[in-house]
Parts: structure tokens; C-alpha cells; sequence
């Protein structure tokens, strides 16, 4: 056999490039996927494409899951690399999740509450049979139509706070840090630490959050509450000195109350972790929260033994365009450095009398 | 290109990229954190060095990228297409005709000048991170010159093999102060750093930070008296051109055995073979 060349980088490229486009259009005979269809009917794998890539566009973040073929993490990644073109106008003002347009608000801890439980569409109940009937074009189900709720939801945590007996949430006047323009420091702020764990990768933070309730750094959780609604997002340009408001996006909240035994400072209290994801996310903010909560351990004077108290393994970890990037660079070209390795083994194989 | 601002990167993100240049090259060695930006292509695949080249060139340049010492593997290529692209600049696979070069673990063989800047792609800027997960751990390190422990990885390594096992990435010391990662160039590539004339710049994009050698600037490999740094390369002249002063890259020929050693930078090999026409 002859050398061969790998001249020919440019024309595999485009032929692979090619190959991918017919292959993600799939059999022709088949109709083409909508973006609509995908926003509309793939709704959970567009909220999770919006949470990691970091942009509430339910459009774009279906577009981006139909141009990688339902990779949610490449789609993800398309995300990103546009977000981080776009011009920034204005910061928003924090949003008030206490005032969240309600689809679904759950609490693990009272039986009833002010403002009453509300299951909302939850795959929690149903029986995980596949249902064949859908192997055929469906009839539309309508589900109920919701009555106006009917009285506030005052956030659980806060209903807690009257009493003292729960940590309070102090208002902060800092500017929260910003990831995507500063790199991490550490030590790192909760402001930093939620953001990193709001873009982090879902799997990544369940199996972080699920390795707190087997031992590794427990915090005996409770889902305070959980809710999933609409909210307004409000900014207030300068020119203007009042607060406008610019859109609505729909978020899911984690409040996590946690026992705390007290130390010599602070007596016996309920503690907080919490968890905040674009869309319907509840697996995710419930593990965020949990993460959260471990992640204060130092701050709390706990002992830091498990990895999900860990600050620099957590945040360092967490982000899935990063982690994919990096395993998957293993597939480049390594032909130099493994060149040196192979002549530096012979040489040592060499020197001890192996023979070859 | 359309929608984009010359070579990607807006102007205020350069800006910012270019602070953190500046005083890379002030401090040579250390590692400068920036805000690094995503890049329309995956971490780990450059985009620290696409970052860094993004931030310095100028609609006059010309562009030379390699991977592996090569220009036409496919990484050189798709990286090189970018710019081409978003830069609309020339490029090049002559080192003589670059006056930018972006690498992956390769420094050119055909000696750089003062007009040429070559830019790294790194993976792990952290030369310590084998020995210390940490990174408020090692930036302490970095801080107090504290590199003890770099020392002793070596010494053990010599009292197990007789020798360091380090082959690639090999660890230097820029300007008798800070310890540095080359990139994973081989450490044959290491004494090509020291009193280059060219300068050199570091990005790591995913670890999200910057670094630097000015021009002529003090690069030692570190090793002892009595164990003096060695460079590691095939015993063989290459087989297309028969240099024996660059890096051979090993061909695998067919299943018995058979390996044809060739230049891993095409650009000096195929130069060399032109000129014995």
C-alpha cells in the first residue's frame, strides 16, 4: 500500500456536510417537519433546548432542534452561538414569580395552602403505558378549561418566612455576575452559581442532585413548593425612569426548604435551596435546588465532602456545550502527540531490555 | 459576512479580548482570565485560538492554520474556511507567507520572524492540573512561584523510568517565572519557543483564559543537571523528503508491521521536495 494522502480535508468536508443534509431530511416521501409542529408538539424539548442554551425563543430553539435532528444538546449549542452575537439593550428588572400566571403549583409540605394545589399538565399520574393510539393521527382532546384562579399564591417559602422559622431571603442591591462576560472566579456568589446551574445540563444536575439524597452531601430536602407559570419581564430604560414591560416567558420555580440544625451563631432553622428553569423544567429546577442547596454548605458552616458541595467540581462541569465540546475533541487529529508517545514508550520499553 | 461583523467577534468583545492580550504579553507566562465568547464552532476544536485570531487580524493579514502540523487536516481546513469566510482575508499554506498562523499542537519547522504571529489553540492552560484539581488551589501556586511539586512529579518520574515520561505538553518556565503549558505540542517543538522572534499567543476558550510570550523571550523546558531536557522524535529521516531536522509523524503502511515516517508539517515537506525537483 502507498501513503496515503489525507489531502482531500476541503471535499470530505462538503460531502459530509451534504450527507448529513439528506440524512437529517430523512425518507422524502415522508412530509417535512414544521418548526410550528416542533414548538407546538415538542414542547418539552424545546424548553429544555431554551434553559441550556441560555435564550427564551421557543421558534428558534424548535428551529435549532429540527436542524440537529432532535440532538438537544447540538440544538443547544446552535442556541448559544447565536445568542452570544446578539446586542444587549437593557437588563431586566427581577421577575416576580410571586405573581406568575399559574399553570401549576404543587406543595410537598402542607396539604393545603392559600390559593390550594393545582396539578397542571403533569406526566406525575400517568400510567407509563404506551398508548398505540397515537401510532395514528389523533383526535384532539380538550382538556378543561381552567376557571380563573381564583385567589393569590402567595409563594410557600414566604408563608413559612411570617413565622422566622425559615432563613430569610435577603435582597441583594449588587449587580449579579454574569457568566456569559466575565469568566467564573472563585470564590464564586450565589448569583454566579445559580446562573451556571440555570444553563447547566439537566442530566449533569439530576444525577448531582440524586447523589445528595443517596449520602454524598445530604441536606434533608422538602419541595416547599413548586410552581410553573407565565410571568412578565419588565425593564426600565433610563430615558424613561419607569419600568415598562417587554414580553412574558414561561418559567418553573423550586423553592426547597431544608432542616438546618443551627450553629453557635444562628438558631435551629429551616434553610433554602432553590431552582428557577425557562419553561417547563420541574426534573431540572428540582435538581438545581437541590445543587444549590448543597453548594451553600461552606456558607452555612457545613462540612464539604461530597462532590455536589463542591463549588469548583459542580460549576466547572455543569455546562453540556463545554463538557461536549472536550470529550468530543478526543476525535480530532492527536496524530503528534500520540507520535511522541509511541517513540517515548519504545524508548522505555527499550531501555528495560523488552524485547519488541 | 452577512449579519456577522468582520471575523466574527463584535468589535466591544474584541476590545476586550485585546486588554486581556496586552496584558498577557506584559506578564509573560501567566494565565490572563477573559470573557470568552461562544464560537460558532464546539470547545475543545480552538476555539480559544479562533478567539485570539479573531481579535488581531486585520483585512491585510495572512493566514496559515495547521492541526498536527498540517494545513489540509480537516480541523486546519474548517478553522482556516471560517475565516475565510467571516474575514473574507487570504490564507495560506506557505509559513514563509503567513502573517498570522493559528496552530494545534505544532510549531512550524521553518523558523518564525518578528512580522509573524502564531497563535495556540490550548485545551488545558493549567500546567498543574495533573497535580492540583483545584484552580484556586494552583493560581495561589502560580502566585508564590510555589512549582515544588512540578519538580517531584519529575524526580519520581525518573526514579520509576529512568527518565521523564513527558512526551508532549511538556512544562516550561517563561522568563525564569512562570510555569507554563506549551500546548500539547510535542516536546520537540519546546526549544523553538525560547528566544522566538515571533510572538506568541495562548488562547484557551473553554478554560477561558489568555496567555503569552513576547518576542524574544526566555523558554526553558525544566529538568535537571544531571537530567538535561531531551527532545523525542522518530530515529529516521523522513520518507518523502529525507529531512532529518523535523518532526516524523508514523504511517501506518499496511498490517504487518509495516510504518513509513513522514514530516508532520507538510508545508516544509512538501517545500523540500520541490526544491530537490
Amino acid at each position: 500500500m502507498a501513503y496515503v494522502a489525507v489531502k482531500g480535508g476541503e471535499r470530505a468536508i462538503d460531502a459530509a456536510h451534504d450527507w448529513l443534509a439528506e440524512e437529517r431530511r430523512g425518507d422524502p416521501a415522508v412530509p417535512p417537519l414544521g418548526v410550528a409542529q416542533i414548538q407546538q408538539q415538542l414542547g418539552r424539548a424545546v424548553n429544555r433546548v431554551m434553559a441550556e442554551g441560555s435564550l427564551y425563543d421557543p421558534q428558534l430553539a424548535a428551529l435549532a432542534i429540527k436542524q440537529a435532528q432532535g440532538d438537544l444538546i447540538e440544538a443547544a449549542f446552535l442556541l448559544r452561538a447565536y445568542r452570544t452575537t446578539l446586542p444587549r439593550f437593557a437588563h431586566s428588572k427581577p421577575v416576580d414569580t410571586g405573581a406568575m400566571r399559574i399553570e401549576r403549583r404543587i406543595s410537598a409540605i402542607f396539604k393545603d395552602l392559600p390559593g390550594g394545589q393545582m396539578l397542571g399538565p403533569t406526566y406525575d399520574y400517568t400510567h407509563r403505558l404506551l398508548d398505540f393510539s397515537l401510532l395514528d393521527d389523533e383526535a384532539v382532546a380538550q382538556g378543561p378549561v381552567a376557571e380563573a384562579v381564583p385567589e393569590a399564591m402567595p409563594r410557600v417559602p414566604d408563608i413559612l418566612g411570617h413565622e422566622g422559622i425559615i432563613e430569610p431571603d435577603v435582597p441583594s442591591e449588587q449587580e449579579p455576575g454574569d457568566l456569559t462576560r466575565e469568566p467564573l472566579s472563585f470564590p464564586a456568589g450565589r448569583d454566579v452559581r445559580l446562573q451556571a446551574l440555570a444553563r447547566g445540563d439537566e442530566g449533569f444536575l439530576l444525577g448531582m442532585g440524586y447523589s445528595t439524597q443517596r449520602g454524598y452531601g445530604g441536606s434533608h430536602p422538602f419541595a416547599g413548593e413548586i410552581r410553573m407559570g407565565e410571568v412578565s419581564v419588565e425593564i426600565e430604560p433610563a430615558e424613561l425612569g419607569f419600568a415598562i414591560d417587554i414580553g412574558d416567558v414561561v418559567l418553573t420555580e423550586c423553592q426547597m426548604v431544608n432542616q438546618f440544625q443551627g450553629s453557635k451563631t444562628v438558631p435551629p432553622r429551616f434553610t433554602r435551596g432553590y431552582g428557577l428553569v425557562f419553561g417547563f423544567g420541574e426534573r431540572k429546577a428540582m435538581a438545581m435546588a437541590l445543587v444549590d442547596r448543597t453548594l451553600r454548605a461552606e456558607e452555612l458552616g457545613e462540612d464539604v465532602t461530597a462532590p455536589a458541595q463542591n463549588v469548583e467540581f459542580v460549576l466547572y462541569h455543569s455546562d453540556n456545550i463545554e463538557a461536549t465540546g472536550f470529550v468530543e475533541h478526543l476525535k480530532l487529529p492527536h496524530y503528534v502527540d500520540f507520535q511522541s508517545e509511541l517513540q517515548n514508550v519504545r524508548k522505555m520499553r527499550a531501555e528495560r531490555g523488552t524485547p519488541e | 459576512m452577512k449579519g456577522y461583523n468582520f471575523a466574527y467577534l463584535d468589535e466591544q468583545t474584541k476590545r476586550m479580548i485585546r486588554r486581556s492580550l496586552l496584558k498577557a504579553v506584559a506578564i509573560p507566562g501567566h494565565q490572563v482570565p477573559f470573557g470568552s465568547r461562544e464560537i460558532p464552532l464546539p470547545y475543545g476544536w480552538g476555539t480559544g485560538g479562533i478567539q485570539v485570531t479573531a481579535s488581531i487580524l486585520g483585512a491585510g493579514d495572512v493566514l496559515k492554520v495547521i492541526d498536527q502540523g498540517a494545513d489540509d487536516t480537516t480541523n486546519a481546513v474548517s478553522i482556516r474556511r471560517f475565516f475565510a469566510r467571516t474575514a473574507g482575508i487570504a490564507t495560506t499554506t506557505a509559513t514563509a507567507d503567513a502573517t498570522v498562523i493559528q496552530t494545534r499542537h505544532r510549531i512550524p519547522e521553518t523558523p518564525l520572524r518578528e512580522d509573524q504571529i502564531i497563535v495556540y489553540q490550548v485545551p488545558q492552560p493549567e500546567p498543574l492540573f495533573r497535580l492540583e484539581s483545584s484552580r484556586v488551589e494552583t493560581k495561589r501556586m502560580h502566585g508564590l512561584a510555589d512549582y515544588g511539586s512540578m519538580h517531584v512529579k519529575l524526580y519520581e518520574d525518573i526514579a520509576r523510568f529512568g527518565q521523564i515520561s513527558i512526551s508532549y505538553d511538556y512544562p516550561v518556565m517563561v522568563n525564569d517565572r512562570y510555569l507554563m503549558s506549551p500546548s500539547p505540542i510535542p516536546a520537540f517543538d519546546n526549544p523553538k519557543m525560547d528566544m522566538m522572534p515571533a510572538l506568541q499567543l495562548f488562547g484557551a476558550g473553554r478554560e477561558k483564559r489568555i496567555y503569552a510570550i513576547p518576542p524574544w523571550t526566555r523558554v526553558t523546558s525544566l529538568d535537571f543537571q544531571d537530567h538535561p531536557f531531551r527532545t523525542i522524535n522518530a530515529p529516521y529521516p523522513c520518507g518523502l523528503c529525507g529531512a532529518t531536522d523535523s518532526y516524523l509523524d508514523e504511517v501506518v503502511t499496511d498490517d504487518t508491521g509495516g510504518r513509513l515516517y513522514v514530516c508532520s508539517d507538510t508545508d516544509y515537506c512538501s517545500r523540500r521536495r520541490g526544491a530537490a525537483e
